[in-house]
């Protein structure tokens, strides 16, 4: 526990500290840039998706806490779904972000970001690597959340 | 106490008292100024230069008088040379349209630094691309500062202005600027100075300095927003196309032919922000009552304070170490994004800015995506300074 738990849970400091499944992959399927400019904010994702199901994802970049911990965090819950529940869950994960709608139930471990919700500036933070992930999926190289 | 002539920084966010230290984004206001809004609207408001009814004149009689209080703040050779405008970037947009566009041909040049805010860049992006012409840019060392000698090497028989901060808002950097307009006078080139971070902490005198063009923001200077400054020479502004077209600037309008009004009204199209205009004269009698030579002891002061406590912090590291600083430190924390900074501060109370500050070349030429930065007004004190060391202390612990 600490005073700022409402948004710093634990988890998410320890992803950010620690940061799961950093990296590359030389044989990806699918890749992309994700770019906040606001606060300078970048992310590459590189993934295997085989049979609309990603087998591996890694990412590399940086950024604050809210960004990294949701990197980690989102590899991590992802492996092995298929692309539809991905999309599926990113919406999911969009209304904890933004919406006080409290019927969740796919999210696990990402409910940790719901503290976002209170912090506007910061929601940009927690979605850029979903929307560098949809884009990744989508075929896109590139995004910018402006 | 000064604070408490600021309504403002008696109130608790997130359960603790505030701590204001983004003072160069804007400073807050005092008690003066925002009884003098409200009482223009409650007693004089009417448009100016327009009615014969009393209210009409008395709104008339008060922004004139604002504009010989910004005349003798600044030191103008005459009120002609004040222009009210929306604030520094509107002052900066002017004088790209309206003076330097019609110099401009295809291979000529604009000379700014590289410390420049984004609103002393882009105005001359736009004008530059435009005319097939480009900007050249005078570089910084690792203190942050301006190597001057360089805009002697970058003047070229194409250089048709220069355009440079006098303080720069994500350093503190206070430029050289005497040298550099005597550099571009020596070339017989125009040069205009952004002040916007510049005449709330030092006695600024255009006609000492000899600038050709001097701007500056009220809000900036414990005065409403939506008001600023643009100073010009008389003889520059008496040659200088309009800005924008509209009442008030004119003498007479057909519609075969239209005499523009004389100086400085040519160049405030519309019914000006009368209210801010006011304020801001209210804002200069606020500063000159303290006098500027206090403020600008006190912000040292907290300045040496702040710069010497937050060097002795581990793995801190101060962005920005010219030796004439204004009260700005921008800083970085090993490991720690200055979004999470910005954070943890506000939740202490304490209200920092963290980001590129409008400034991205600056954060291109460190190789960082952003700085936190503190900046000092008036109303601060080492006390200030003391929760701010406690809070970059506490962020240490938490994302240790």
């Amino acid at each position: 526990m600490n005073d700022f738990d409402d948004l710093y849970m634990e988890v998410i400091l320890d992803h950010n500290k620690n940061p799961r499944n950093k990296g590359n992959i030389d044989k990806h399927t699918n890749h992309a840039n994700g770019h906040n400019p606001l606060c300078g904010d970048k992310i590459a994702l590189d993934l295997i998706i085989e049979d609309n199901i990603v087998k591996d994802i890694k990412f590399t970049g940086s950024g604050c806490a809210i960004s990294t911990a949701s990197s980690s965090i989102l590899t991590e819950a992802i492996i092995g779904k298929k692309t539809s529940e991905i999309r599926h869950l990113f919406e999911e994960f969009h209304e904890l972000v933004t919406t006080d709608n409290k019927e969740k139930n796919n999210l696990g471990k990402l409910t940790v970001f719901k503290g976002v919700k209170k912090y506007p500036a910061r929601v940009k933070c927690a979605t850029l690597a979903w929307h560098t992930l949809i884009a990744a999926i989508d075929g896109d190289k590139e995004v910018s959340t402006e | 106490m000064i604070k408490n002539d600021f309504p403002i920084l008696s109130q608790e966010i997130n359960n603790k008292p505030l701590i204001y230290l983004d003072n160069a984004s804007t400073t807050q206001k005092p008690t003066s100024v925002i009884n003098k809004i409200a009482d223009y609207y409650k007693n004089i408001n009417s448009n100016i230069h327009r009615g014969v009814h009393y209210l009409s004149q008395k709104s008339t009689e008060e922004y004139e008088n604002s504009r010989i209080k910004v005349h003798k703040f600044i030191g103008s050779k005459s009120t002609k040379e004040i222009v009210f405008v929306r604030g520094t970037t509107e002052a900066i947009n002017l004088v790209a349209n309206s003076y330097v566009k019609p110099l401009l041909s295809k291979g000529d040049n604009i000379i700014i630094s590289q410390m420049e805010h984004h609103a002393n860049i882009v105005p001359w992006q736009m004008i530059t691309k435009e005319k097939e012409s480009e900007i050249k840019i005078i570089p910084m060392n690792e203190n942050g500062e301006l190597i001057i000698e360089k805009l002697e090497e970058l003047i070229d028989k194409n250089t048709k202005f220069v355009s440079v901060n006098h303080v720069s808002n994500t350093l503190g950097t206070i430029n050289p600027i005497e040298k550099l307009i005597d550099i571009a006078h020596e070339n017989n080139i125009k040069i205009m100075i952004d002040g916007a971070q510049a005449v709330q902490h030092m006695k600024v005198n255009v006609k000492e300095i000899n600038a050709d063009f001097y701007c500056f923001s009220g809000h900036k200077m414990y005065g409403p927003t939506g008001i600023g400054v643009l100073y010009a020479k008389e003889e520059i502004l008496e040659d200088m196309e309009p800005y924008q077209g509209g009442g008030d600037m004119i003498k007479s309008v057909t519609f075969e032919k239209t005499v523009y009004n004389d100086i400085p009204n040519r160049f405030e199209a519309g019914t000006p922000n009368v209210a801010g205009a006011i304020g801001l004269g209210e804002a200069i009698d606020f500063i000159e009552n303290i006098t500027i030579e206090k403020i600008e002891k006190n912000e040292m002061e907290l300045l040496n304070y702040a710069t010497e406590k937050i060097s002795c912090i581990d793995n801190v590291k101060i962005i920005g170490n010219s030796s004439k600083k204004a009260s700005v430190i921008s800083f970085i924390i090993d490991g720690i994004h200055p979004h999470d900074i910005g954070t943890i501060l506000d939740k202490l109370g304490i209200a920092i800015r963290a980001g590129h500050h409008c400034t991205q070349p600056i954060m291109d030429f460190y190789e960082i995506p952003a700085t936190a930065r503190a900046s000092f007004a008036i109303y601060n004190t080492k006390e200030d300074i003391d929760k701010l060391v406690d809070a970059i202390e506490k962020t240490k612990d938490v994302f240790s």
